[in-house]
């Protein structure tokens, strides 16, 4: 069937609009992906047609903005395939879900305890755990990346042991696209009895991830990479830990019943969902998983390996062009330096002709260090990009240069 | 010369570029023969914080009461911008760089880059700078 171009184009409005004069070319998708009109319209609708507190109301429309919002859960369950909603806990995001359960693996770990992380991590995914290993005394252990953007699998088994308790990586780099080999990663750390949490953020518009296949501990995602809106995502746990796990945040919605003396918690997965959430994000969330599931997953991939295959040929003929982590497997994701112009230089010039990338370090300094640079120039392709949009990217890319030059 | 007559000239040098293209490359021109900073003075403390290149400034007061500044930055266009505040600014006493006002920026069309969320540190320089001048004020 494959990805109809056209027709996917004119589903989303702001592809339409200029930049500076020219054509807008939104290459910044790793940063935030763009919304088609059913997910823009179900937003609205919302608001116009059924707005109401859920959960706790008698009346009709509180009951049909409930359905609406528990529908959503269960469309996220079941892209997920995860065995029960209540593994579902909707959050504000990825960095709110990793902190919720740092949070709750504070008091659980203590200073003979190690957790495993990786080198190419995103900075949500580094600081909450140096938070906890603050306040618990548990060591933080660093597996290395290499060269080509894959981290050092060999270096991992060195440094998985009986003391590991938490492991995390990325399931895809938002720096360099390198995809993780999440299986094996899981694999041997349960072996250690380790549990493993996999941030999801860059992967879930790529590829779908299948939470009883894959085993994992726990997966985070966010609604606003995969053409949802912005202030959801999701914490899937698995139900033994989440009801382990204390809340993270009091307050409304997370209690059974409350007395000054005493308060006792409401099970999954209210417990960890406290206050008014964020009820149109969820519905947008799940219309963006059925936007996107009609397309078809093994389109989309199909379509933005032939995006990332045709870019990384043009960009390789410029010359002094360096690109940062070939993986073995990679996302629609380019990172890429010329000479010693300064990134930041070429995504200001890059910006006048309406193209957007983003520049700098990408909230992954660790990564930066690495490759002793300090930031990159990353273009990020998405299923509504196209092949002409790269031609006029590397076009304009040579005129930065040499202006820069 | 005055701050402001400076300001009227670079105004005045700009308004001969018909698009943005001219202007930017008059800026990294600028930016070429900026007054450097002595490398030992690229130090941390130097550092312009909101800048996603590194931006390095520093001042001294000569004889004259007027301040020096310099400066480095790794981004060329950053750079074109430091020197075009540092032609304004250097070489003028700490009380007439306070009195001075900024609205020359926008009316050489780089008002875009005053917007506090733009990361080439042009609103946090221009801060250091009114700081610096604050601080050998009192002197």
């Amino acid at each position: 069937m494959g990805i109809n171009i056209d027709k996917i184009r004119d589903d989303f409005p702001i592809l339409k609009r200029k930049v500076n004069g020219y054509p807008f070319i939104y290459f910044d998708n790793a940063a935030t992906s763009q919304k088609p009109n059913q997910v823009i319209d179900s937003i609205s609708e919302y608001y116009k047609n059924y707005n109401s507190n859920i959960h706790r109301g008698v009346h009709s429309v509180s009951q049909e903005a409930t359905d609406a919002y528990e529908n959503a859960r269960k469309k996220i369950q079941k892209h997920f395939n995860a065995k029960y909603s209540k593994e579902i806990i909707l959050t504000s995001g990825t960095t709110h879900s990793i902190n919720l359960v740092a949070n709750g693996f504070t008091d659980i770990l203590n200073k003979n305890d190690e957790i495993l992380i990786s080198q190419l991590e995103h900075h949500s995914n580094i600081v909450p755990w140096q938070m906890m290993c603050k306040k618990n005394g548990a060591k933080l252990k660093v597996i290395p990346l290499k060269n080509n953007g894959d981290l050092n699998y060999d270096e991992y088994l060195k440094l998985l042991s009986p003391n590991t308790k938490l492991v995390f990586v990325n399931h895809v780099s938002n720096a360099l696209g390198t995809i993780n080999k999440i299986n094996y990663i899981i694999n041997e750390a349960h072996k250690f009895g380790a549990v493993v949490l996999i941030d999801g953020a860059q992967a879930s518009s790529h590829m779908k991830a299948d939470m009883q296949k894959l085993n994992v501990d726990f997966y985070t995602t966010s609604a606003h990479k995969l053409c949802g809106p912005t202030g959801i995502g999701m914490l899937y746990g698995k139900k033994e830990w989440l009801e382990k796990l204390p809340p993270y945040q009091g307050g409304g919605e997370m209690i059974s019943e409350v007395t000054f003396e005493n308060t006792t918690y409401a099970e999954l997965p209210n417990k960890f969902e406290a206050g008014t959430p964020n009820i149109v994000g969820a519905i947008g969330f799940g219309v963006a998983l059925d936007y996107l599931n009609e397309i078809g997953f093994d389109n989309i991939e199909i379509y933005e390996n032939e995006l990332l295959e045709y870019a990384t040929l043009s960009l390789k003929k410029i010359p002094n062009l360096k690109i940062y982590g070939e993986a073995e497997q990679k996302t629609s994701v380019i990172s890429f330096n010329v000479g010693s112009i300064h990134s930041y230089d070429i995504g200001t010039i890059l910006d006048k002709y309406g193209i957007a990338v983003r520049t700098g370090q990408h909230c992954a300094q660790p990564v930066m260090d690495y490759f002793g640079i300090s930031g990159t120039v990353r273009a990020s392709f998405s299923f509504y990009n196209t092949k002409k949009e790269i031609d006029f990217f590397c076009e304009s890319l040579n005129k930065a240069i040499a202006m820069l030059s | 010369m005055e701050i402001i007559e400076i300001q009227n000239e670079i105004i005045d040098e700009f308004s001969i570029f018909e698009d943005w293209m001219q202007r930017y490359e008059y800026m990294i021109e600028l930016g070429k023969s900026i007054d450097l900073i002595d490398p030992k003075k690229k130090i941390d403390s130097n550092l312009i914080k909101g800048c996603q290149s590194k931006l390095w400034l520093d001042a001294e007061l000569n004889n004259n009461n007027k301040l020096i500044f310099k400066a480095d930055s790794e981004a060329i266009i950053t750079k074109g911008i430091a020197a075009i505040l540092l032609r304004v600014f250097s070489n003028q006493t700490p009380k007439d760089i306070l009195d001075a006002n900024i609205d020359f920026i926008d009316k050489i069309g780089l008002k875009e880059h005053l917007s506090p969320t733009r990361a080439n540190g042009l609103v946090s320089m221009l801060k250091q700078i009114k700081y610096y001048a604050l601080a050998y004020n009192k002197s």
